[in-house]
Parts: structure tokens; C-alpha cells; sequence
């Protein structure tokens, strides 16, 4: 698959009054055309800041310090501000976690959409209502013509995040950051968003990286999966690989803690210790001091993605598998 | 031992947050010092002073109208110059900064005790009293304290006989200014207390029986501190400005005792007969002594507010 | 909205029927206008038939309904210092402190909302920082020595404005101008300029605040990540939400200069309500007192009810929250 989003050695940095901590280390992945990425971790993992460098957002006083990001092949980190803004909504668009908070309450919906498209499309008044009133029948917001004229409070956060996702495909971009699209609705308004992220995207041939603590929601919408751990990946692959064999030992815990039906466990598994805060990361591997199968190595180097079976892994278990790989670095 | 032992408290209170904030913004250091100085300056008046502007004896009308002493015509005893009966300009201030402060002093405790008290018990209590408290608060709030401290202080003023004005006019001045303040305070207190009297611990208090006045006490009080020192002392400074202006409309201290604002209209007379530093030095004291008030309060407020860091 | 109109009209004649109460109360038990008038020395004869003449010997709640219904009607008896009817005095002086009023507040909206505008947009810039510390001196500053600060500028050094009175000003029948007079707007200069200094100040680091609360906001993020140009996010989104809680602020900062023309006016010796307030207070001549208050009270009543309604147009929730329909949350 060619790469439309390509992600090379991102570093973001906190610089605080105690030193500069880095909020995400060293981090590479790609997505490609029409693929649907899921990036999960722990809160703190640095899965949704990395998905605001992507769109351009970082918010200061986080930085790119280093790494490159690319987008059909071109660098688009550089990019002077103005250029930038071009691309979000028209090439990537964007969801946010909360749609109560999303959308603006002083404007309807109507001239929230209109607005979106007629910056990045050349349409006038009529043919931008008329895409806008399109694009709300397309996410199911019902009699989508009489509601173009409602302002955000009058909808539910449902429909609210279906709004939210009829203005992030707007312009028809072909990629989609969602950073935590469902976390804020209730659990039978989740699925249906999902499910209509999952459509729509498909329908258009749209891109997602879809950033979630919800290892349920990945393993039935996303093609390949990034677990994230303390600012940098753990280890990244085919979703069904993942799930079904993970290699690096956090993923395996992180699997081990979903319960699924028919276990008959008294209790689920759970990894001792929590991530550690981005000023007490530990040299060598992020994991080692809640890693079970902990080595003497993984207290003093730092592994990088290693192939392991189907997938990568950042695991030194993986190091006698192919010591090629291990050296390419 | 205990050397070590101050010397670690120092150290700490040197490293926490605060200090740091402190150390690192050469606005709140250099307000400090001005604050402190002016402190100092009026505190100690009587001895720092050259003369005291209140002492007949040592007055004379052939000094009137002197200059500063850098300018022609001026002399090293009258630093800042003289005003219309010959008293000495830096003195006066000196000493009328002691009124200011004060004044501010007195009329801010006042209204921190009365609007705490009816914060607590508005808070606390709730029901009828609550919504009494709140809408007199309400009413008042939405008039400028300026003007209720004005009012009160000319009713008060018009109910006594003349010659027992001056004698009070102060305690007057205080209690008014004091009374136009509070709203904030109880307002403040009693947002405070709601969230607390909800909270856990303080309904497990009630229930064993613990007497309610103790439980507001040790539980409640504490709680609000912080943001009513943060609003107390942002409000010192407006006490002065209002004591000031008072004093500047002809309704606050009596003559005989000016404060900064009396020296400023007294002197805003001589404004276009060229005699400036009348009025100026008065004006630039009383300037700079709200300007650092108001900015340590500033850099207090954002020092203690976890959003801003 | 009919229903709402009204309510709050309901509200404000509580409103003002208590202040007039407080206001009537004021009148047996306040002050000695007797001797203020005849001085120390009067004859027992002329006393009483001063106090009959006045009305003060007649019982208390007579005077007082006497008060109220006459307030109601707009009469507030006869001045004790000056024997004229207050109402025709505060008919010579209310235009000279509205005419204050009205140019000070439009100075200070005028250039108090841009100058705050960009004082967020432009954080750190030269000019920014240059209005903040300005402002700092303006809300810290006694508004009388603001007035003395200009007059020894403008008056005494430079002699460009005049410091003292009205000027020329035009008879219209019912309102005395000085609005129609170059001479007239020579003399408003001043004093309009130390009214609105403080208000403006106010009003300049309120509107900063305020929008640089709204630019943290979600859907001034998502705004930006749907591509918008800065122009469109600054002006068209975080404006208008910045202007919500700045109307409510800025209305009470509007009723307060009326009140602060007080000082104004004592400055400048500005023949309006203010100074005629003041000599009042020092006179004990309760009935333009009570008159003055009543009046003030009005226009912080008028005041609040226009902030209402511009609220109400400004807020589409405030609008909805009766009779409209769809999912409401």
C-alpha cells in the first residue's frame, strides 16, 4: 500500500520549569490510502498529541523538535502557517473527543457547514447549502433540510458528533485524525458512530487514524493497530495479529485485561504499576519495570521496532528472532 | 537543631512554587519594595519624617509656596517643597500615608470580617436567610461601592451635629467604605461554603454532632482562605483609592488630619498658579502606592491559580 | 420572549420601588435642614413655621407616601438649600451629565473592544504589551487623579483644553447642548476622556481575557482544524462568543459611569447631576439626595434590561429555551 501519511522519528517536547520532557519519542508509522489506523495507550501515552502534530494544532507550549511528517510524500511540518491551514479540512480532516463542545453554539449548524465548505471549495452560496444539506442526510441526521437552520444545543451528542463528522468530511479531505470520537457518548450512541465513521469512510475512500483507549473499538474498525506506551510505540501491526497474537508484553497485557464473553475468570488481568509520568521514564525500555519477562538489557537499551512474527515490536525478545533486523536500527 | 530546623523551613519556603513565581517576576519584586518602603515610610513617619506638619510651633507662612529643593528658590529643608502654610510637602505625605493605609487597613478587615460572616452564615445556613443576604448583596453589587461608600458616609455625616463630625470622621469613613465592600467577600465565602457543607467529611461531622460552629470553623474557614486573601488584597488597594476620593470630594478625613487625598485637593487649587508640586507629590505617592498594591495582588492571584501555570 | 420582557420589567420596578423606599425613608430621619437653612441662631417661631412649610412636622408615613407618590410622578419636592423644585433642577443638570456620559462610553467601547481584540490576537507584541501595562495604570488609578493628571497636561503645560465648566451651549427648549458647539466639544474633551479612562481600561483587559478564554475553547480548536482562515476563527467564531459575557460586564461598567461622573464632575466643575449630588450630600438637602438616587437607580434599571435583550439577541440558547423544538439536551 502506498503511504499517504507518513510519519518519520517524531519527537514533541514539553519544555517546563524542571527541564524539557519529551511528550512523544521517537514515534513512526504510516497510513495509507483508505486505511483505517488505530492508535491506542494508556491517557499520557502521547497518542493524542501525536494525532494534533499531524494536524499542524500542537498546542504551545508542546513542540516538533524533531522528525518528519509527510503527506503524499511531501513534508508537511515546515509548511508556513497559512499553507497549513489549506490542508486541514481540504486533506485532513478532523474530529475531536467532545462534539458537546465541538461545535460552535452562537452559529447554526447550517453556516457552520456552508462556511467549512466554501473556504475550501470554489462553490457558491446555493451549491455549498445544497452539499451541506447532503452531507447531513449522509451522517443520518433526520429531515437534515429543516434541521440546517438549528443551532448545536438543540441536538443530542449524538447527533451532535454526527454533525461534528458531516463538517470533518466537508471538503471531502482524505484523511481523518479522530481523536477519541466516542469517548463522551453513551455506549449504544458509540457503536453507531462508529459504525458510521466505518461507512462513510469506506464509501469515500477516506483514511482514518483513529485514536482511542478502546481496544474493542479497534479491534472491529481498524486494518492495522499502534499501541502506544509512554510517548513512543509499542508495537504496531495488522489488527487481527495484534489481538489474536501480540507480541510485545504490554500489548499481551493489554489484551489479557478485555474480557470477552464466555471467560470464566473470577478476575481479569491486570498489568501491576501504571505508565510512567513523562519526567520518571526509566532508561532502556518504557515498559521494563512492569514488564514480566523483564532482561537485563531492557533496563539500559532502548529497543526499536523489532519484526516479531506478524507485526513489529519495540522488544528485546524479539532481538534473537532476526539479529539483522535487530541491527538495522 | 532548631537553627537547622528554620533554616529548612527557609529553604522550603525559598523552593516552593510560589517563591519561585515570585523571584522570577521583577514586577511583583520591584512592587514588593515599593509597597514596603511606602509601608515602612508612613509607619515610621514620626521619626523618619524631617518635621512634623502637625506641630504649629514649627510652621511659619514665610516658608509657603517653597519650590523643591532642586529647583530655584527651593531649600534642602523642604525637600519636595512647601504647601500654602508652609509645611513641609515630604513630611505631609509621609504622614498623610499613615491616614491612607490606614484607613485602607481598617476599612479592608472590616469588610473581610463582615462579608466572611455573612458569606459563612448565608452559605451555611441557606433557606430564607441565604436568599435575604444574597439579595441584599445583589442590590448593592449593582451599584459602584464608590458611590454607597459616598452615600452612607454623607448620611451618617448629615444625622450628627457639626462639631462631632471630625472627632469620628474617620471611624465614619471606615465603617462606609467597609460596608460598601463586603458583597464580594460574602459572595465569595459562600460559593465556598456550599461546596463544602456537601462534602463527606463535613456531613459525617454533622451527623456525629459536632457543633456546627466548630465544623464551619475548622472545616470551612480554612477552605476559603486563600481566595479571600487574594481578593483582601486587591481590595486594600481600591480602600485606598476610595478613602482617597472621599478625601479628594470633601467628605472623608477632617483638614486637620489630611490623608494623600486631602493633600491632593488642597493642593489642586495651586494647580494653575504654577505651585504643582502641591498637588503632584501627593498624587504620585498615592499613584504608586495602588499601582504596586494592585500589582502584587495581580501576580498573588495568578501565582495561586493552578489554570494560568 | 413577551413573557420574559416583562418579567424582567416586573423585576426592575421592585427594583426601583425599593431604592425609593430606602430613599423616602431617608427623609424624616436624616439630617437637620432646619438648621442648615436658618443657621444656628433661629427664633423657635420661624423653626416651626419653616417645618410646616416644609411638611417635616407632619408624621412620618404621611411624608412618606407623600415622597412615593410624588416620585412616581417624577416631583421630589423642593431643595432645601436652594428652595427651587428638584425636579427642575435635575431637569438644568441632567443633560450636562448625560451628554458626559454618552461621549465617555462611547470612547471607551470604541476603542476599548479592538484595543482588547488585539491585545489576545497579538500576545507578546510590542503594542500589546504597551496597552496592558497601560491599563494597569488606568484601572489603578483614582479616576480624580486621572482628571488632575490631564488637566496639568493638557491644560496647565499645554493649554490646548480648557478645564473647567461646559462651554457655549445651545438652548434646544427641554435640553440645554453642548454638543452643537465647537466650543462646547473643546470643553467635553477632558472631562469625557478621564470618565472613559477607567471604563476602557476595564473593558480592554476583559474583552483580552475573555478571548483568549474562547481561543482554549473546542470549537475554536475545531474551527482551526476545519481549515478556517485566522481571519474567519478571530473574527467570525471567537469575537462573537467573546462578546457574550463582555455585554453583561460591560453594561454594569456603563450604569457605573453615570456614578463616577461624580468625581468627574467635581473635577471639572461640570454643572451636571454629580457635582449638584455632591453638594447635596454636604448640605444634608435629602430631597435632591433621594431624587439623585432614584434616578441613578433608573438608569441601572434601563441599563440592565437593554443588556438582557442584547444578551438574548446575541444567544441563540438563551432564545430557544422556550417553544424550540428538537432534541433538547
Amino acid at each position: 500500500m502506498k503511504p499517504l501519511l507518513e510519519l518519520r522519528h517524531i519527537r514533541i517536547e514539553l519544555p517546563t520549569r524542571r527541564g524539557t520532557l519529551l511528550a512523544v519519542d521517537d514515534v513512526s508509522f504510516t497510513i495509507g490510502e483508505g486505511e483505517v489506523l488505530g492508535v491506542v495507550g494508556e491517557s499520557g501515552a502521547g497518542k493524542s498529541i501525536t494525532a494534533a502534530a499531524i494536524i499542524g494544532l500542537l498546542e504551545p507550549p508542546l513542540r516538533l523538535a524533531g522528525g518528519e511528517i509527510l503527506l503524499d510524500g511531501a513534508r508537511i511540518d515546515n509548511l508556513p502557517p497559512d499553507a497549513f491551514r489549506r490542508i486541514r479540512g481540504k486533506q485532513i480532516g478532523a474530529i475531536f473527543q467532545d462534539p458537546l463542545t465541538s461545535l460552535n453554539p452562537l452559529y447554526t449548524i447550517g453556516r457552520q457547514l456552508v462556511e467549512t465548505i466554501r473556504t475550501h471549495l470554489p462553490l457558491g452560496d446555493k451549491a455549498a447549502t445544497a452539499r451541506a444539506v447532503e452531507l447531513l442526510q449522509e451522517v443520518g441526521i433526520p429531515g437534515a433540510a429543516e434541521r440546517f437552520n438549528a443551532y448545536p444545543h438543540q441536538f443530542s451528542g449524538g447527533m451532535r458528533q454526527r454533525v461534528v463528522i458531516a463538517l470533518a468530511l466537508a471538503a471531502n479531505p482524505r484523511l481523518i485524525v479522530a481523536d477519541e470520537p466516542t469517548t463522551a457518548l453513551d455506549v449504544s450512541t458509540q457503536a453507531q458512530i462508529i459504525a458510521l465513521l466505518k461507512r462513510l469512510c469506506r464509501d469515500h475512500g477516506t483514511a482514518v487514524m483513529l485514536v482511542t483507549h478502546d481496544m474493542g473499538v479497534i479491534a472491529e474498525t481498524a486494518d492495522r493497530v499502534a499501541v502506544m506506551y509512554a510517548g513512543r510505540v509499542a508495537e504496531i501491526g495488522p489488527v487481527r495479529q495484534v489481538v489474536k497474537h501480540p507480541q510485545h508484553p504490554y500489548t499481551v497485557g493489554l489484551m489479557g485485561s478485555i474480557p470477552s464473553i464466555g471467560d470464566t475468570l473470577e478476575r481479569l488481568p491486570q498489568i501491576d504499576g501504571a505508565m510512567p509520568r513523562l519526567g520518571s521514564i526509566p532508561p532502556g525500555c518504557a515498559f521494563n519495570p512492569r514488564c514480566p519477562k523483564v532482561m537485563e538489557r531492557c533496563r539500559v537499551d532502548r529497543p526499536d521496532l523489532l519484526k516479531a512474527h506478524a507485526t513489529e515490536a519495540a522488544c528485546w525478545l524479539h532481538a534473537s528472532i532476526s539479529p539483522g533486523e535487530a541491527a538495522r536500527g | 537543631m532548631a537553627v537547622d530546623v528554620r533554616a529548612g523551613v527557609v529553604r522550603r519556603a525559598w523552593d516552593t512554587d510560589l517563591a519561585y513565581s515570585f523571584r522570577n517576576s521583577p514586577v511583583a519584586v520591584i512592587s514588593a519594595i515599593v509597597t514596603l518602603v511606602l509601608i515602612l515610610g508612613s509607619l515610621f513617619a514620626p521619626w523618619v519624617a524631617p518635621h512634623n506638619p502637625f506641630d504649629l510651633s514649627t510652621i511659619s507662612l514665610i516658608d509657603a509656596f517653597d519650590p523643591p529643593q532642586w529647583i530655584e528658590g527651593g531649600s534642602p529643608d523642604f525637600p519636595l517643597g512647601t504647601d500654602e502654610q508652609g509645611r513641609d510637602v515630604l513630611s505631609a505625605i509621609l504622614f498623610g500615608g499613615r491616614i491612607s493605609l490606614g484607613v485602607g487597613l481598617f476599612s479592608t478587615i472590616f469588610a473581610v470580617v463582615l462579608g466572611v460572616t455573612a458569606g459563612l452564615i448565608a452559605g451555611w445556613r441557606g433557606g430564607v436567610i441565604d436568599a435575604f443576604i444574597m439579595r441584599v448583596a445583589d442590590v448593592q453589587l449593582s451599584f459602584p461601592a464608590i458611590l454607597v461608600a459616598l452615600l452612607i458616609d454623607g448620611i451618617v455625616r448629615s444625622t450628627l451635629p457639626h462639631d462631632e463630625q471630625d472627632q469620628i470622621a474617620m471611624l465614619v469613613l471606615v465603617g462606609s467604605i467597609g460596608l460598601s465592600g463586603w458583597v464580594q467577600f460574602a459572595r465569595l465565602v459562600r460559593g465556598s461554603t456550599l461546596v463544602e457543607r456537601n462534602k463527606e467529611y463535613v456531613q459525617a461531622a454533622r451527623v456525629i454532632g459536632v457543633h456546627p460552629i466548630r465544623i464551619v470553623v475548622t472545616h470551612v474557614l480554612p477552605n476559603v482562605l486563600t481566595p479571600v486573601l487574594v481578593v483582601a488584597t486587591i481590595y486594600f488597594a481600591f480602600a485606598i483609592i476610595t478613602e482617597a476620593t472621599l478625601s479628594f470630594l470633601g467628605v472623608g478625613v477632617p483638614p486637620t488630619e489630611p490623608s494623600l487625598g486631602t493633600l491632593i485637593r488642597v493642593g489642586n487649587g495651586y494647580l494653575f498658579s504654577g505651585e504643582w508640586w502641591i498637588t503632584v507629590f501627593p498624587a504620585v505617592t498615592l499613584a504608586a502606592l495602588v499601582l504596586s498594591v494592585n500589582l502584587l495582588g495581580d501576580w498573588v492571584r495568578d501565582a495561586l491559580n493552578p489554570r494560568l501555570q | 420572549m413577551l413573557a420574559f420582557i416583562l418579567r424582567r420589567i416586573f423585576q426592575a420596578a421592585v427594583v426601583l420601588v425599593a431604592v425609593a423606599s430606602i430613599a423616602g425613608l431617608l427623609f424624616p430621619y436624616v439630617g437637620d435642614p432646619i438648621g442648615c437653612l436658618l443657621g444656628q441662631d433661629a427664633r423657635p417661631d420661624q423653626i416651626r413655621e419653616l417645618r410646616g412649610a416644609l411638611g417635616l412636622d407632619r408624621p412620618f408615613y404621611v411624608q412618606f407616601w407623600h415622597f412615593l407618590s410624588n416620585a412616581v410622578q417624577g416631583e421630589f419636592g423642593l431643595s432645601l438649600r436652594q428652595g427651587a423644585k428638584v425636579s427642575r433642577l435635575i431637569g438644568e443638570r441632567l443633560p450636562a451629565t448625560l451628554e458626559l456620559s454618552f461621549v465617555a462610553a462611547i470612547l471607551a467601547l470604541g476603542a476599548g473592544i479592538p484595543m482588547g481584540v488585539y491585545a489576545a490576537l497579538r500576545r507578546g507584541s510590542f503594542l500589546s504589551q504597551l496597552f496592558m501595562t497601560l491599563s494597569l495604570l488606568g484601572v489603578s488609578l483614582p479616576v480624580f487623579l486621572i482628571g488632575i493628571l490631564l488637566i496639568l497636561v493638557f491644560s496647565v503645560t499645554l493649554g490646548w483644553f480648557p478645564s473647567f465648566g461646559r462651554g457655549q451651549t445651545v438652548d434646544l427648549g427641554w435640553w440645554t447642548s453642548g454638543l452643537l458647539t465647537r466650543d462646547g466639544w473643546h470643553h467635553i474633551v477632558l472631562p469625557a476622556l478621564t470618565l472613559a479612562i477607567f471604563q476602557l481600561t476595564l473593558i480592554l483587559r476583559l474583552v483580552r481575557s475573555e478571548m483568549l478564554e474562547v481561543l482554549r475553547t473546542d470549537y475554536i480548536k475545531f474551527a482551526r482544524a476545519r481549515g478556517l482562515t485566522n481571519r474567519a476563527v478571530h473574527f467570525g467564531h471567537a469575537l462573537k462568543n467573546t462578546l457574550v459575557p463582555v455585554i453583561t460586564i460591560t453594561g454594569v461598567q456603563v450604569g457605573s459611569i453615570i456614578a463616577f461622573a461624580v468625581i468627574t464632575e467635581t473635577v471639572f466643575q461640570w454643572p451636571g447631576m454629580g457635582l449638584m449630588f455632591i453638594q447635596a450630600v454636604s448640605y444634608a438637602d435629602i430631597p435632591v439626595m433621594s431624587a439623585y438616587l432614584v434616578l441613578v437607580a433608573l438608569f441601572f434599571v434601563i441599563i440592565s434590561l437593554v443588556v438582557d435583550l442584547l444578551y438574548y439577541l446575541v444567544d441563540p440558547r438563551l432564545r430557544m429555551q422556550r417553544g424550540g423544538g428538537g432534541h433538547g439536551r
